[in-house]
């Protein structure tokens, strides 16, 4: 974490002429700490946010309601069938997962890279890692036809003397997005520990104290603390690195593994990365832009980030785009009938306008972020993040509705059509996330203190 | 009418829930194939509980103020019965004579098996029924009948569920209030007595027909009582057309049995005779498959076919040729002026080339060629057909005429019109009903209802409280075949006796306990009146034994009817040419509906899940229209249409069928029930209602659009594999080999036809270690040549699997529970299409998909070599259905079995689970009887003998298709038929390698006709 002068500078000027800095100039450890503290403490109420939040609430509701019926009735409420055996469950699955990429991405790849710039959006970015891989981890279980038995997935000691099936690509995505959740909820909690101890500092209510009193489990702000937190936090950022090449390749084992043709690829596990980092970006845009806006935080979060953003979106959108265009290729390459068809399926079967869709939110799109007059426009930065979140949940849909519904014998042909419940499940997921993105401004730092503090200049001299 | 009815019940319980109520409101919540979820939105009213707290709804409370003890005494009866559905029934008297397997006790889990038959028609069906326990659970064909030779058919296979329909009727009612057998022997009395005094001239029994020796003595009994009273048979699905054609050839009524055996050429005029309920149907599947086997080479027999509407027997044919039902007769007399018979009209200019190579076909075949015309043609089609089979030489060869096996045949249609006409001018006092349900199927024309309601006495019995129900005054509630003794004779005339397996349910009579009380002052049982008059048949030697020995095996051999002497008066007939006159704007054919029949079977939702043959449509009948016509008329699937008959209007949704011919459509009969059941109720339309009695089975119609958007249940779809369905330029389907077909020269020239174009895959390309089988390892092959797609196979999956119903929503949806699939594949345009069917089964991989995705390894290999599917242990994932390719893992997404109807618990088959929801299921090979045959000969210390385990596909296949077996041993069916060269796997370049196999299909096309069709 130790970061020398050159880059410090190098941080306030920007590289190029024209790219704003990453943090505005004439901060101090007062403002940024202020800015950051007082939005929790001491900013009231806004009605926006409490619609905001009723809307998620809502909709956490509408979750609870349509679980509850689930469990109570079964999977058959949704639009799943015979050949179509997975629907909505493990597309939304897939999106999720894939948006909590990003999370992890810029707190411990960026970290690790030493690319400061993270700092102000890496807290918020952790946040909607675990709150998406949340919403995530509830499809696996509400999926199942007897979730009431999802435990047996777990190999735990038992009188039935039996274990998971290690040779399901299932059981790999247990270990895959338990540990990724851990991990995510680690070091999140861990780079919160500081700024816990300054909220308890700052803090005027005794109840308000004392919760940030226990939550920064006695941080004093010593040397030593100093000294041991540093080495955690780059130790769990090793340990998070792997994790955000690794979770989406077990994700895309689920497919790949299988002999389904439209899934049986060996291109998946990139593919399923880059389009999750893609997605992921995506999803912070969407949620740093109106933050920014709403909390006057433009000096912490500037255009420098919402850019730096976009080309990575660019950068992992033109790998997704690789992706399709060799999925086609091989599809013919291959030879195989079944790839054939798969392919000429997508583009003319019953779901191609889906298909085309995706081709143009995904792959057309994006491409506008070549300009840089958009890339410092966040209208269109916010639009954009939409139209490929959009896009890349079509992009699960194709994949999965597409292959499945039309595979190896015609006689077993189907279709699939969503019910309200489907829609019911994926909205409350929104709806959950939503309202814990809300709940999340107001009680923690939505940014980092302490690493914005180390942005500014004065960190600098003291640590000469 | 609901007001004259005299069945209205009275308010009886005001404020209570009723029984008729319920049936109402669970017919108008939802259409009746939804009924499954219906009883549970139903479950949430008060007025439910409280109708379930009260056993009898409506009679608990007639019961309080001075109700008489002997009605109470009744009622307590009668609920013992039902409570002795679950626990002990007092045992009958009767002895019965079990099968084979076990002839002393029953040991407890192990099946026994007896010999009964069912009535079918004017027909008994040859079954063996399996009882665990003394409940019924499964009925097989019967392998030592002569008329049935093993094999089973729908109707058969779907009769147990009948049985323990909870819709049937369960008391003797009068004027819709419960009442008992001796109120209404009491009631019948003086009526009775009056008619005796005037010899019966206002007595008129109205009855199926039937073929019971028993009831024909009767009979007898019943006009001797009341010489002046009418006894009349009628059926809406009946054979008037061919006792006609008899008439018009013989003079006579006969009986017409086919050897197609000996038959090289057989020639369908419409005669759909590999169908479910054609009369002799197992017989002819059998001797039919046989003589298809390509390996008989030029002895593989040819069959021609003219149709009038795709069957399951039309998509067999070598050479079909589709044409309105009105001109199979042209077509008919043109082929028989070319065989010398008559100066018949000449065929169209289409038909010629077909007719022609098809009568020098015939001609090169004297002796050994055979025509079968279709219970729907008119007479002078029979007739020609008779006529044609004389001038071929096939009487006395492939053609054998006998006595009728129907008792005392006669004209139905002119039988109730004389009916219809006593009843009009009040001729008629007492009425009585056997089983018939005139009100719903009687024609049109002859409104049944109304005439009925001047009869001053009208006496029901039957099964259900049908649409005729609401007419009469006493019901009499009746019992299933599985629930009665009684006899009949097969097709062939084969002496076929009936025994009951269990107690009736319902404390109800036969209708043989029930005719004879209408004649004799005492009663007898109905043991008793069967063996009765079998003692005064079987005379000489010792009858016990002999008795004994035909409930034993279920008929008595050698009863067959000996052939009979009749000459065809010769060619002085001159059919119709089949043009009517004028344009008709189209022609209606009413077909009895494959699955349901004509609706008496509409109450049975095995039957009406089941994809009908060809068709693949379900829950439904629809107006069938070839796909050339719908699109000159501008009508799609699901267009609804206005049916007009001369003013007799009925609605129905369109269906375009491939193959189908053109300015025609079908309509089946037997749906639109509206008192049928829980299952029957509202689904489909009535066109019994535009069904008069002069134009049975062909109408001219006018046919208007009225509606639109209708949704069909059609688990399959259509299917072209030669991709002629999808987009141009798409990848054919063809190159899936899924179907593999050759013509016979093509096949005695290269016998390896089927893997000539396949990638097969060296076995040892897959990561994991090769299975070892010691001892068993089973696999199944299924012949393509043989199989008729008739769908036997499915509803006897069923039966034996105990695989829920789901109705038609969820089968729209794509959640069809059948284990067992018999795809129907089309080649060639929609005009004339070659029809291909293909059973699906688990395919029981040895490198198998679904195995190494499980996550929680719910099913794994056996020692035996099937992917066993372990129910407790699955979690509902669904990742094996999405990695199966051939798609045969059916997942319970809701609760679909039916735990709490009693009825239903004592049916299902104790030795296989009841899967509850969430769970995957699939075919097992039927596990639990391999684990019979294993246990068995375990404890005999020996191995399992081939064709020691059956499975229920197996046999129930009438034509004999699928054989299973142990492919560890090398002498066994099933491994010389995997060595034949016909035998492919499906989808073989996954190198699944699959245990079910299928042989390729061969067709036996004639060269000349074959040349112009490929061109």
């Amino acid at each position: 974490m130790s970061q020398g002068p050159e880059e410090k500078t190098g941080l306030l000027d920007a590289p190029w002429q024209d790219e704003p800095p990453v943090l505005t100039p004439g901060q101090s450890y007062g403002s940024v700490t202020d800015q950051i503290a007082d939005a929790v403490l001491t900013r009231p109420i806004g009605l926006g946010w409490l619609a905001g939040l009723a809307i998620g609430m809502g909709l956490v509701a509408l979750l609870g309601a349509a679980v509850t019926y689930l469990f109570l009735v079964g999977v058959g409420i949704w639009g799943i069938n015979i050949p179509v055996g997975w629907g909505f469950a493990i597309i939304n699955f897939v999106w999720w997962i894939g948006i909590g990429h990003a999370g992890t991405l810029i707190s411990a790849i960026l970290l690790l890279l030493k690319q400061t710039w993270r700092n102000s959006i890496n807290r918020f970015a952790e946040a909607m890692t675990l709150f998406a891989v949340a919403c995530a981890g509830m499809f696996p279980l509400l999926h199942m036809g007897r979730p009431w038995l999802g435990y047996w997935m777990f190999p735990y000691p038992n009188s039935m003397g039996v274990w998971p099936q290690f040779r399901s690509p299932l059981v790999w995505d247990v270990f895959a997005v338990s540990t990724y959740a851990t991990i995510s909820a680690v070091f999140w909690y861990v780079g919160l520990v500081p700024d816990f101890a300054t909220m308890r500092e700052k803090a005027q209510s005794r109840y308000t104290k004392s919760i940030y009193g226990l939550l920064a489990m006695g941080w004093r702000g010593s040397a030593r603390h100093w000294k041991r937190y540093e080495a955690l936090y780059i130790l769990l950022a090793g340990l998070a690195t792997p994790l955000v090449l690794s979770v989406h390749t077990v994700v895309s084992f689920d497919f790949a593994i299988s002999i389904v043709p439209g899934w049986h690829t060996t291109i998946f596990p990139p593919y399923f990365v880059a389009g999750a980092i893609y997605s992921g970006f995506a999803m912070v845009l969407v949620l740093a832009i109106p933050i920014r806006h709403f909390y006057g935080l433009q000096n912490m979060i500037t255009m420098r980030h919402l850019q730096n953003s976009a080309k990575i979106m660019l950068a992992t959108g033109l790998i997704v785009a690789y992706g399709y265009i060799f999925e086609a290729f091989i599809a013919f390459y291959s030879g195989s009938t079944y790839e054939r068809f798969m392919m000429e399926n997508r583009w003319f079967g019953p779901y191609a306008v889906f298909y085309w869709a995706l081709i143009l939110l995904n792959l057309v799109v994006p491409q506008v972020l070549w300009i840089p007059k958009v890339r410092a426009n966040t209208t269109w930065l916010f639009l954009i993040s939409l139209v490929i979140l959009v896009g890349m949940w079509l992009e699960r849909f194709i994949i999965i509705i597409t292959s499945l519904s039309r595979d190896f014998l015609p006689s077993s042909w189907g279709h699939y059509v969503a019910t309200r419940w489907d829609y019911a499940v994926f909205a409350g997921t929104l709806g959950f996330f939503a309202a814990a993105i809300f709940i999340f401004i107001r009680i923690m730092p939505a940014i980092s203190i302490f690493e914005m503090r180390q942005l500014l200049p004065e960190s600098e001299v003291k640590a000469k | 009418m609901e007001k004259e009815s005299p069945n209205k019940p009275e308010a009886v319980c005001p404020g209570k829930l009723e029984l008729a109520e319920v049936k109402q409101k669970l017919a108008r919540a939802k259409s009746g194939p939804q009924y499954w979820r219906s009883l549970e939105e139903l479950a949430q009213t008060d007025g439910f509980y409280e109708m379930l707290h009260r056993e009898f709804p409506r009679q608990a409370s007639v019961w309080p103020e001075g109700s008489p003890r002997r009605d109470f005494l009744k009622l307590m009866s009668a609920s013992m019965a039902l409570a002795g559905l679950a626990g002990c029934v007092k045992l009958p008297l009767e002895p019965i004579v079990p099968y084979v397997r076990q002839p002393d006790e029953i040991v407890l889990g192990r099946p026994l098996f007896f010999a009964s038959a069912m009535p079918f028609g004017a027909y008994a069906t040859p079954v063996l029924v399996e009882s665990h326990e003394g409940r019924p659970t499964k009925i097989e064909g019967n392998p030592d009948h002569p008329a049935g030779l093993g094999g089973s058919d729908v109707f058969a296979q779907a009769s147990i569920l009948d049985m323990y329909d909870p819709d049937r009727s369960q008391t003797i009612t009068y004027r819709g209030a419960m009442s008992t057998w001796s109120a209404f022997t009491e009631a019948l009395k003086g009526p009775l007595n009056s008619e005796k005094a005037v010899s019966g001239s206002g007595l008129r029994i109205l009855s199926r027909p039937f073929s019971s020796p028993t009831m024909a003595s009767l009979m007898e009994a019943v006009q001797a009582a009341y010489p002046e009273s009418k006894w009349v048979k009628y059926e809406p699905v009946n054979r008037d057309n061919v006792r006609a054609g008899s008439q018009l050839a013989f003079g006579e009524f006969v009986e017409t049995r086919y050897n197609l055996g000996k038959a090289d050429i057989i020639l369908s005029l419409d005669g759909d005779f590999l169908s479910s309920g054609f009369p002799g149907f197992l017989y002819y599947a059998r001797t039919f498959a046989a003589r298809r086997n390509p390996d008989l080479k030029e002895k593989m027999s040819r069959f021609y076919s003219v149709e009038s509407t795709p069957t399951n027997t039309g998509g067999k044919a070598d050479h079909r040729l589709p044409v309105r039902a009105s001109e199979v007769a042209q077509v008919a007399s043109a082929i028989a002026a070319r065989l010398g018979v008559g100066s018949g009209a000449t065929a169209k200019p289409e038909h010629q080339k077909f007719v022609t190579a098809l009568v020098k076909d015939l001609q090169a075949h004297k002796g050994a060629a055979v025509v079968i015309p279709g219970d729907n043609q008119p007479p002078a089609v029979h007739a020609l057909a008779h006529a044609m089979n004389a001038a071929l030489g096939a009487v006395g060869n492939t053609v054998i005429y006998t006595d009728t096996v129907e008792v005392k045949p006669q004209i139905q249609t002119d039988a109730l019109k004389e009916l219809f006409g006593d009843m009009n001018a009040g001729k008629v006092d007492l009425l009585v009903i056997l089983g018939s349900n005139p009100v719903y199927d009687a024609p049109a024309d002859f409104e049944f209802a109304k005439a009925m309601d001047k009869v001053p006495l009208r006496v029901q019995y039957g099964l259900y409280q049908d649409e005729t129900y609401d007419h009469v005054h006493w019901h009499i509630n009746g019992t299933h075949y599985l629930e009665e003794w009684g006899d009949g004779h097969a097709f062939d005339g084969t002496v076929t006796i009936t025994q009951p397996l269990v107690a009736p349910l319902y404390n109800a009579k036969s209708a043989y306990e029930f005719i004879f009380s209408l004649v004799g002052s005492s009663e007898m049982a109905g043991y008793d009146i069967v063996r009765k008059y079998w003692q005064g048949q079987m005379k000489g030697g010792d009858f016990d034994a002999a008795w004994r020995k035909a409930v034993h095996d279920g008929f008595v051999a050698n009863t067959a009817f000996p052939s009979k002497n009749v000459s065809a008066k010769g060619p002085t007939l001159s059919p119709t040419t089949g043009d009517k006159g004028g344009a008709p704007d189209t022609e209606v054919m009413f077909r009895r509906d494959p699955l349901i029949y004509d609706g008496s079977r509409a109450n049975n939702a095995w039957l009406q899940e089941t994809p009908k043959p060809v068709i693949n449509l379900c829950w439904d009948n629809a107006v069938l229209i070839s796909p050339a016509t719908a699109k000159k008329r501008g009508l799609v699937t699901g267009d609804v249409v206005e049916i007009d008959i001369n003013g007799r209007k009925v609605k129905g949704p369109i269906w375009p069928q491939p193959a189908h011919p053109n300015d025609s459509i079908t309509v089946f009969l037997g749906y639109g029930r509206t008192k049928g059941g829980r299952v029957a109720d509202g689904v489909g339309f009535d066109a019994y209602e535009i069904r008069t009695s002069d134009a049975p089975w062909i109408a001219n119609a006018k046919i208007t659009k009225v509606g639109s958007g209708y949704g069909f249940a059609d688990p399959q779809g259509f299917q072209y594999i030669d991709y002629s369905d999808l987009p141009k330029g798409t990848e054919p389907l063809k190159n899936r080999h899924i179907i593999r077909k050759a013509t016979l020269a093509d096949f005695i020239q290269n016998p390896n036809f089927a893997h000539e174009e396949e990638e097969s895959v060296p076995p040892e390309m897959t990561l994991y270690y090769p299975y070892q089988y010691t001892e068993l390892k089973w696999g199944m092959t299924i012949d393509m040549n043989s199989c008729i797609g008739c769908k036997t196979c499915i509803v006897a999956c069923q039966a034996e699997n105990n695989i829920p119903v789901v109705g038609k929503e969820q089968t729209m949806r794509g959640r069809q529970m059948q284990w067992l699939r018999v795809d129907t594949y089309y080649e060639g345009g929609t005009e004339n299409p070659a029809v291909y069917y293909q059973p699906v089964p688990c395919q029981q991989c040895e490198n198998a998909p679904c195995e190494v995705v499980c996550p929680v390894g719910a099913t794994v290999h056996s020692t035996e070599g099937l992917n066993d599917m372990v129910y407790n242990r699955c979690v509902g994932t669904r990742y094996c259905s999405n990695n199966c390719p051939y798609k045969v893992r059916r997942f319970n997404f809701l609760l679909w079995q039916d735990w709490t109807t009693p009825q239903y618990k004592m049916m299902r088959n104790p030795e296989v689970s009841i899967r509850s929801r969430g769970v995957m299921e699939k075919c097992t090979y039927c596990i639990q009887r391999i684990t019979h045959g294993r246990i068995t000969a375990e404890k005999e210390n020996r191995s399992v003998r081939d064709g020691e385990v059956i499975t229920a596909c197996q046999q129930a296949c009438p034509a004999g298709a699928i054989v299973f077996g142990n492919l560890n041993d090398k002498d066994s069916r099933v491994s010389k038929i995997k060595a034949q060269q016909r035998n492919y796997s499906l989808l073989e370049d996954l190198n699944t390698r699959p245990r079910t196999t299928y042989m390729a299909v061969v067709q036996n096309p004639n060269p000349e006709l074959e040349q112009s069709e490929s061109s």
